[in-house]
């Protein structure tokens, strides 16, 4: 048994610590986006959508259709293919969620475990469709610029530095979304009590179409964020799944403050230990515990739902 | 009763009569999923009966394979004590899992069952040294036989199956027929109702999830003896999203249901990424022009819309169906 070699009793050199924190600030921000969706899908809805990790694939690999096609096809800069990838894919795949909420979903009356088993016939149509259209090739996305921060000790990539503050930017927005507008009081009206919401005219259906579209929306966003700094790739979307998963147990659902502090939780830890220590065992480790945060603390999750 | 007992021994006689006149492909095709519908059975126990939808089933069936494949591997015991020890692993697996996941419900306990798959799964390839993971590692031909009995001759591997299978299919057929299987039932219905009339549901339950757990193993462990190779790939997601599917279509909650689902998808799994994938791919390229290069191996596309499907028009499954309609007695 060697793993006592893969615990931190020896800090590394700290320009490598340093670097490994800002990679795990990058895995930080993209997890949040992701893991955020799945939060407020599962927090309005009380739907848990095992396809959420699809729908960041399917970010990523429509950013690489979009970028290909305007850099290749018309002949536009990669700042302007990556521009419109930004717009564009989560667009797509916000329909795409929402054509699934009104086909499926809705058909099942949001019954939790008959959306499970049907979230999880969505994931493998998803993925097999990717797989059919875009083939089993991880393909680079160009970054629309190139520019490092030097300092001192060592140089860092400023486009990861700008998804750090773009991620930043759009928590933001969705928080004042929900806090401060009409249409979250609509989101957190249905979430509260949905009868009583359709009984002062809300139309539920609609909202939960929409909730369902954002959330796979900003899973599409973190995923066109990151396909520049990874490939994209049909079989992406199992960790983003996971790891959001993961936040959103630890950090209770519906609670945006709970989601972010796990999410940089998770993602500055599992940033800092796959880039020194060994992943596998971390990931072990992080699953075991959140079955064991399900098992022991129920409440802060699913606790208020009776089977 | 009777009809019950006629009926199984008449599916069981026809499994034995299709022997000798199979061919050889579908020969080692029905071998293999007879395997399967012993894990599918029990995971129909779990499912079908007591209404515990489990997403983890995978690593039942990859602690009987991997218990007992590792035991042959590494430490060179013999074929029918290594299965034992398949499923005791398997057994060992069911009790501690139960124990923890079965205090969770409903959402929580599939979410559970998940996790707990996923580090499996992930712990299989972290001792890669052992398991060579993902790749896995083949057993010789030489040491798959019980005494004189070569488990790797295909008529021995089919009646092996069919034991197996058979040992499933009568041992859930009793249990559901018994006292301890009426309230099983009942729990699925109404659990609070069975605790207000004096049963310790989770007891029961944890009955249910144990001989789940044993059942996948053995068919885990059985798959690893008779078709010689044992891989990661058993303990991953699709390997326990399978055999929900294979209840869901045959009819959870039916005793045979498992059997015909599995039969089913596996057929026509097969047959799609044979002859339909290969053609709608070249149909798409040249009547469409977009090419479609992975269409072909993308077996799994039909596994995501039968899901879909079945949760959207046909919840009860094939007999589960039957019964509702034609048949009530159908166990």
């Amino acid at each position: 048994m060697d793993f006592l070699s893969y615990l931190p009793f020896t800090l590394p050199h700290p320009a490598l610590l340093l670097a490994g924190v800002l990679e795990g600030m990058v895995l930080a921000a993209v997890l949040a986006l992701t893991a955020l969706g799945l939060s407020i899908v599962f927090g309005i809805m009380r739907v848990v959508n095992v396809a959420h990790g699809e729908f960041y694939m399917l970010g990523a690999v429509l950013a690489w259709f979009v970028t290909h096609t305007v850099t290749g096809t018309v002949g536009g800069p990669p700042w302007l293919g990556f521009a419109v990838a930004l717009i564009v894919a989560p667009l797509i795949v916000a329909a795409i969620a929402a054509a699934t909420d009104w086909l499926v979903l809705k058909r099942l009356d949001y019954d939790p475990e008959a959306t499970i088993v049907a979230t999880i016939g969505i994931l493998y149509i998803l993925q097999q469709l990717a797989l059919t259209f875009y083939g089993p090739d991880a393909r680079p996305v160009e970054a629309p610029f190139d520019f490092r921060v030097q300092t001192p000790y060592f140089g860092y990539s400023g486009y990861k530095l700008c998804v750090i503050g773009a991620a930043i930017v759009l928590m933001l927005i969705v928080w004042l979304v929900l806090t401060r507008t009409k249409i979250g009081l609509v989101m957190r009206a249905t979430q509260y009590d949905r009868e009583t919401a359709q009984a002062f005219g809300i139309p539920v259906d609609k909202v939960y179409a929409g909730v369902f579209a954002l959330g796979a929306g900003l899973a599409a966003i973190g995923a066109v964020l990151i396909v520049p700094i990874q490939q994209a790739h049909y079989l992406m979307g199992g960790d983003p799944l996971l790891l959001s998963f993961i936040v959103v147990i630890l950090g209770g659902l519906g609670s945006l403050k709970g989601t972010l502090v796990a999410a940089i939780f998770i993602g500055l830890s599992d940033g800092i230990i796959s880039t020194l220590y060994e992943p596998t065992l971390a990931k072990i480790l992080a699953t075991l515990l959140v079955a064991m945060v399900l098992v022991f603390r129920p409440q802060g999750l699913f606790g208020a739902r009776a089977a | 009763m009777i009809r019950s007992i006629l009926l199984h021994g008449i599916v069981i006689a026809a499994l034995i009569g299709l022997e000798p006149v199979l061919s050889e492909y579908h020969h080692g095709n029905l071998a293999r999923i007879m395997v399967l519908a012993a894990y599918a059975t029990g995971y129909n126990i779990l499912f079908g009966y007591t209404g515990l939808l489990s997403l983890g089933h995978a690593m039942f069936f990859a602690a009987g394979m991997y218990g007992c494949a590792l035991m042959i591997r590494l430490a060179e015991w013999s074929v029918g004590a290594a299965f034992v020890m398949g499923m005791i692993c398997a057994l060992i697996a069911g009790i501690v899992v139960g124990l923890l996941a079965l205090r969770t419900i409903g959402v929580g306990f599939m979410i559970v069952t998940l996790m707990f798959a996923e580090a499996g799964y992930l712990t299989i390839l972290y001792f890669n040294e052992y398991t060579r993971g993902d790749e896995g590692f083949t057993i010789a031909q030489s040491v798959r036989a019980i005494g004189n009995l070569d488990l790797s001759d295909t008529t021995t591997r089919y009646f092996a199956a069919l034991t197996l299978f058979s040992v499933c299919l009568m041992a859930s057929a009793a249990l559901v027929q018994s006292k301890a299987g009426r309230v099983l039932v009942a729990i699925r219905e109404n659990e609070d109702r069975v605790r207000m009339l004096g049963f310790d549901p989770f007891r029961y339950k944890l009955l249910a999830l144990v001989l789940s757990a044993v059942m996948a193993g053995a068919a885990g462990a059985a798959y690893a003896v008779l078709f010689g190779y044992a891989g990661a790939s058993f303990a991953a997601v699709p390997y326990s999203i399978f055999p929900l599917l294979w209840v869901l279509l045959g009819g959870p909650g039916t005793t045979l249901g498992p059997l015909l689902g599995t039969v089913l998808m596996f057929y026509l799994v097969d047959y799609a990424s044979g002859t339909i994938m290969p053609g709608l791919a070249s149909l798409v390229e040249t009547q469409f022009g977009i090419e479609a290069p992975g269409l072909a191996s993308a077996y799994l596309l039909l596994v995501g819309v039968a899901l879909v499907l079945l949760v959207l028009f046909a919840p009860k499954g094939l007999l589960g169906t039957l019964r509702a309609r034609v048949v009530p007695w159908l166990p």
